[in-house]
């Protein structure tokens, strides 16, 4: 495991403990644990699922991703290949989703 | 003259309208009661009519029969709720209402149009849904003349409301192929966007365990991104394909699309709420009961009826200026048919999930928890009845809405 991983606590699944601690340069290790190395496209996913859980509080839905961004569910498997919700949240540092119940 | 408004007549719009009629002075107070409905339908009976276990005339009443006596029933569809203005437009005549304090209890239903090629040719064909009266009804008529193949079961996104029925329509399933003798040449496979049976660990292990016991085929994981109507075969994002003889199809469920066009949904057209107060989020004479809301409890009738606890108080207290109780816990407490006259049942909240061991109850219990059993059935035959006399009348259940940790081994 990397310094950097290392430094920070993650859950027993593999989410960040606490999302205030995460960097790009964290994401970027996470990511290439789940093997997966990011593009521009992988950001666009990224920062917005930061921002929505900066003003909402939680990981955002697929739906949510696909209606507000220009990545389609399509491309969101492509990138986060099996499942895209978990894994975008955990490469954006934040917590499982709890999507549904 | 206050005016109360409830939007939506079904299970969560018609319990509260009977409470509130209790609680509210008339002489201040009158109740309003809309829905573009004039049958009242007890869902839960859908999972059943598909196998003849239930006939379709014993699921409907008609609504007025619940309204209480100093209540108003509208029936007409809803055009628009403005919520800064306290006003609702009516599609019928273009009645508009002036509201003092307003109950969202519009529900939630499904919406086959949003998966690519569920709603086209092979709609109510051999691609059926059981969550409408008009789809369990047409899919009980397919499954009487139906000789055998390949059954497909899918869900295609979460939430869904009782979230437990697509899993006791595959128990059942397999009961009814048996019971025709046919069920040697039936397959069965169950397709869930979920990493296993259910979304809480305990329960889904065991869930999980009874549909492999039964030989029901699991494919975990599984999000549908379209159906090719003419070959018989979904299609999953990540490249897998299943091809059906039948295709039992639980679509997308969404909220009313009046909350969507009144810009007071989310990305579904749930009501953002407070999910121990149920009040809105944003408007703070706006209540929510039910499947309508957010709050990340089951879409489950017995839910909306723990609500109803902490609804009337709350909306007491918000009329006499006191401070709001956050008393709802997210309790769910929900029968599973198991087929062969069994039954499961779990107890459950927002902190704590399924456990085994025992729901005491008076008089009827106790319940075995996460475990078969033949009382575990009885509770859920015994639910229709408690739904007509007891729920929807707001009438108090003999059980406490606040989950417990009595008799649940962690
Ligand atoms: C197959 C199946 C099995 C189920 N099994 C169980 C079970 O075992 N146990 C359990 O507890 N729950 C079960 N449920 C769930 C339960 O039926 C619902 O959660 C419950 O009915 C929700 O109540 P509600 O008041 O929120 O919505 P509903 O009862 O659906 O009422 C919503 C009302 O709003 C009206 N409405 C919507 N839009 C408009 C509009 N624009 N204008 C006017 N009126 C409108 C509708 O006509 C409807 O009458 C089951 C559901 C299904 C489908």
């Amino acid at each position: 495991m990397s310094k950097l991983l290392d430094s920070v606590k993650f859950d027993a699944d593999g989410y960040l403990d606490d999302p205030n601690q995460w960097t790009e340069e964290l994401a970027k290790e996470i990511a290439a644990r789940e093997g997966i190395t990011l593009s521009d496209r992988h950001w666009v996913v990224i920062n917005y699922a930061r921002n929505e859980w900066k003003t909402k509080g939680e990981a955002p839905t697929l739906r949510n991703i696909t209606k507000n961004t220009d990545v389609d569910t399509k491309e969101l498997y492509g990138l986060f290949p099996g499942g895209p919700g978990k894994l975008a949240a955990k490469v954006a540092g934040l917590h499982k989703p709890t999507g549904c119940i | 003259m206050k005016t109360f408004l409830v939007l939506g007549a079904g299970t969560g719009g018609t319990m509260m309208a009977n409470k509130l009629a209790k609680r509210l002075d008339p002489q201040e107070w009158k109740i309003i009661l809309v829905d573009k409905d004039e049958t009242h339908y007890y869902q839960p009976g859908f999972l059943f009519i598909p196998f003849g276990f239930y006939k379709p005339e014993d699921v409907v009443k008609t609504k007025k029969a619940f309204v209480p006596s100093n209540a108003e029933f509208i029936l007409s569809d809803i055009e628009l709720i403005e919520p800064d203005a306290n006003k609702v437009t009516l599609t019928s005549a273009k009645r508009v209402i002036q509201y003092d304090q307003l109950l969202v209890a519009t529900g939630t239903d499904i919406r086959p149009g949003e998966i690519e090629g569920l709603a086209g040719a092979g709609w109510h064909q051999n691609i059926f849904d059981f969550y409408t009266y008009a789809g369990s009804v047409a899919l009980s008529k397919f499954l009487s003349t139906f000789r055998g193949g390949r059954v497909v079961i899918n869900v295609a996104e979460m939430p869904i409301k009782c979230p437990v029925a697509p899993l006791e329509f595959s128990f059942l399933a397999d009961y009814y192929f048996q019971q025709r003798g046919i069920r040697n040449k039936v397959e069965l496979i169950y397709t869930t966007p979920l990493s296993g049976a259910f979304t809480k660990p305990k329960a889904s292990e065991m869930l999980g365990g009874l549909l492999e016991k039964k030989g029901i085929h699991i494919e975990p994981d599984f999000a549908i991104s379209d159906v090719d109507a003419g070959k018989n075969v979904i299609y999953s994002y990540d490249g897998r394909e299943i091809s059906y003889d039948l295709l039992v199809s639980i679509p997308t469920n969404m909220g009313a699309d009046v909350i969507g066009r009144s810009g007071m949904g989310d990305d579904l057209n749930f009501v953002p709420t407070n999910k121990y107060t149920l009040q809105s989020q944003k408007w703070p004479n706006v209540w929510v009961i039910g499947d309508a809301s957010n709050v990340p409890a089951s879409k489950a009738g017995a839910v909306a009826h723990f609500e109803s606890d902490t609804l009337i108080e709350n909306i007491e207290r918000s009329i006499h200026g006191q401070a709001l109780q956050e008393t709802f816990d997210g309790h769910v407490n929900c029968y599973i048919e198991t087929g062969f006259g069994k039954g499961l049942l779990i107890d459950f909240n927002y902190e704590t999930e399924p456990l085994p061991g025992t729901y005491p109850l008076p008089v009827v219990g106790p319940f075995s928890l996460l475990k078969e059993s033949t009382v575990n059935h009885w509770g859920k035959l015994a639910f229709k009845w408690i739904y007509w006399n007891i729920l929807v009348k707001g009438l108090p259940m003999p059980v406490p809405s606040r989950m417990s940790m009595v008799g649940k081994r962690a």
